[in-house]
């Protein structure tokens, strides 16, 4: 997949079955062998089966729930006992007396302020560095605090549907991007961080180290619109802070990565994806190669990897099984 | 022509996208609300560049709170609109003292809306101290003042603990003329007592505030009379 098609994926773009151009003559053939092998019934019980036994394993999440509890936790017990490891929030942060900031507050105070301080530009590229390395929106699903309570508030979501007490409703995907412009220009415009006044990101960090406030009632309704009427509303068709660190990751080293060769194309793994549009290569017959990086709005959450039965998707550092 | 039920959904999803995303710029848009009303400003922390400034380069991170020794700063909340997560300090209930030393705020502040041209507690410009209530002034009464003067804050006392800020309800005074305001005031020279008349065997005597008041809000957290007699005004917008 090109870069753009990454990039326009995100923004909004449905994704589409690739050109027959766009695929490899190793891709071409195994698509064609496997069109050719029919699965029987005893296959398909097998396949159930395995896909059962697969969705047991929780292994990426569990791992990455402690990273994102431990780091704001870190941030809350550093203040707490003033031991000056990561002073600060999640917006901005000094760990070990290196300045942090994050992207996008360090965005919107830029474009309120008009001014480039060159603090925030030292906070700005330490972080852009480490998030470029780790993958972009690495930082929504590992660290984010507001996401962890999603991804609760989803679980129950789920539940509600399955007895079809609420149904889920879609939004548009290009929401995300129309709000990201609208942000910007309203700080642009207005001289105000207008943002940060209902960013749930900064709202619940803020509340963690400095006690609760009443903002965590804008946390409160969000949850709420997640819980009754649309799944993973503000992570997924809303966030500005995803399409900043979604840039910034797009040509990540670390990224999940596609192998078709054994995929059942269940689809297992799209039913538990925060962004299942970057999962659309993995339906039959749409991977371009045998060997595909998934696109830049993929947080690296790890949940396709538990749920895949096959190990057709993995964590990979690109490039790092030919430096081995 | 009747629409497929692929397009009556394409279309209800554009709407509820369209209502959705509207709702959550016009909840962020609320937080305008509160800044357009006329409202007594906030004392900002030593350095704070002007209001409007401020509020744009505020980062709303927290660290000028984190290293704060008295702890007098703390962040907004939501009913301050756009101000939430922006540090301010209620003097009354705990004042900037420079316990500090001086402006630590500034050096973690990482945006500089805590402006970092400042170096000297004595370039601060927080506000300026006011005398609210002449009434209620113990010194304009003739009048000591003995025991604790409050019990809640803390300060450094240089006498007491070089170091270390106490309570200030752990640190009772005697005195035979209330003067808590200029005594405990960490600029020298901003506030001073003046006669109140010309007789020598006249006690009374009213604080005066000059022009070099940082407005740190100290004489207000001081003040022993409820509520203070003596207050610090925000800086005018």
């Amino acid at each position: 997949m090109s870069l753009k098609t990454s990039l326009a994926v995100m923004l909004g773009r449905e994704p589409t079955k690739p050109a027959a151009c766009e695929y490899t003559e190793a891709a071409c053939a195994l698509h064609e062998a496997k069109r050719a092998n029919k699965r029987t019934r005893e296959d398909n019980a097998r396949v159930q089966h395995e896909i059962h036994e697969a969705s047991k394993s929780h292994k990426w999440r569990n791992r990455r729930w402690l990273v994102l509890i431990a780091v704001n936790l870190l941030f809350v017990l550093s203040y707490r006992f003033d031991v000056q490891l990561i002073e600060g929030a999640l917006t901005a942060s000094r760990v070990i007396g290196f300045h942090f900031a994050d992207l996008n507050s360090a965005l919107q105070v830029m474009l309120a302020f008009k001014t480039v301080l060159i603090n925030l530009v030292i906070g700005t590229s330490t972080v852009l560095v480490m998030w470029w390395l780790l993958g972009g929106r690495t930082f929504c699903s590992w660290v984010c605090p507001y996401h962890l309570l999603a991804e609760l508030a989803e679980k129950l979501h789920l539940k509600l549907v399955a007895k079809k007490l609420v149904k889920d409703h879609a939004l548009d995907r290009r929401l995300r991007a129309v709000l990201y412009v609208v942000f910007a220009a309203l700080a642009f415009a207005s001289g105000y961080t207008v943002f940060e006044t209902i960013s749930p990101t900064g709202i619940v960090s803020r509340a963690l180290i400095y006690g609760p406030t009443l903002a965590l009632g804008i946390v409160a309704v969000l949850l709420a619109f997640e819980v009754f009427y649309s799944r993973r509303m503000w992570c997924r068709y809303m966030c500005p802070i995803g399409i900043t660190y979604g840039v910034v990751g797009a040509v990540s080293p670390l990224r999940v990565a596609y192998k078709p060769v054994s995929c059942h194309h269940e689809g297992a793994c799209r039913k538990v994806c925060l962004v299942p549009h970057v999962l659309e290569v993995t339906k039959k017959g749409y991977a371009p190669d045998v060997h595909v990086g998934i696109g830049a709005d993929c947080t690296r959450c790890g949940l396709c990897i538990d749920v895949c039965p096959t190990g057709s998707l993995k964590f990979e550092v690109k490039g790092l099984d030919k430096l081995l | 022509m009747t629409a497929s039920p692929r397009d009556i959904e394409a279309r209800r999803r554009f709407l509820r996208s369209v209502l959705l995303g509207g709702g959550v710029v016009a909840a962020s848009l609320a937080g305008w609300v509160p800044e357009l009303r006329a409202h007594p400003l906030r004392l900002r922390p030593p350095g704070a560049l002007d209001e409007s400034e401020f509020l744009a380069s505020c980062i709303k991170c927290g660290q000028c709170v984190q290293v704060c020794p008295v702890k007098a700063i703390t962040l907004s909340d939501i009913t301050e609109g756009f101000g939430v997560g922006v540090p301010h300090i209620d003097a009354r209930a705990q004042a900037c003292d420079f316990s500090c030393d001086a402006v630590q705020c500034i050096l973690a502040c990482p945006t500089g809306a805590l402006s970092h041209k400042l170096s000297k507690k004595e370039e601060v410009r927080m506000g300026k101290a006011r005398l609210d209530k002449p009434e209620a002034c113990l010194a304009r009464q003739g009048q000591g003042f003995k025991g604790a003067a409050r019990l809640q804050g803390i300060h450094r006392y240089a006498e007491v603990d070089r170091w270390k800020p106490i309570p200030i309800a752990d640190h009772p005074y005697d005195l035979e003329l209330c003067d808590l305001c200029v005594r405990e005031c960490p600029i020298e020279g901003a506030i001073a007592l003046a006669p109140m008349s010309d007789d020598p065997a006249d006690k009374r005597r009213t604080p005066k505030v000059a022009d070099s008041c940082v407005g740190c809000g100290m004489c207000e957290m001081i003040c022993p009379t409820e509520p203070a007699a003596i207050v610090v005004d925000g800086r005018p917008a």
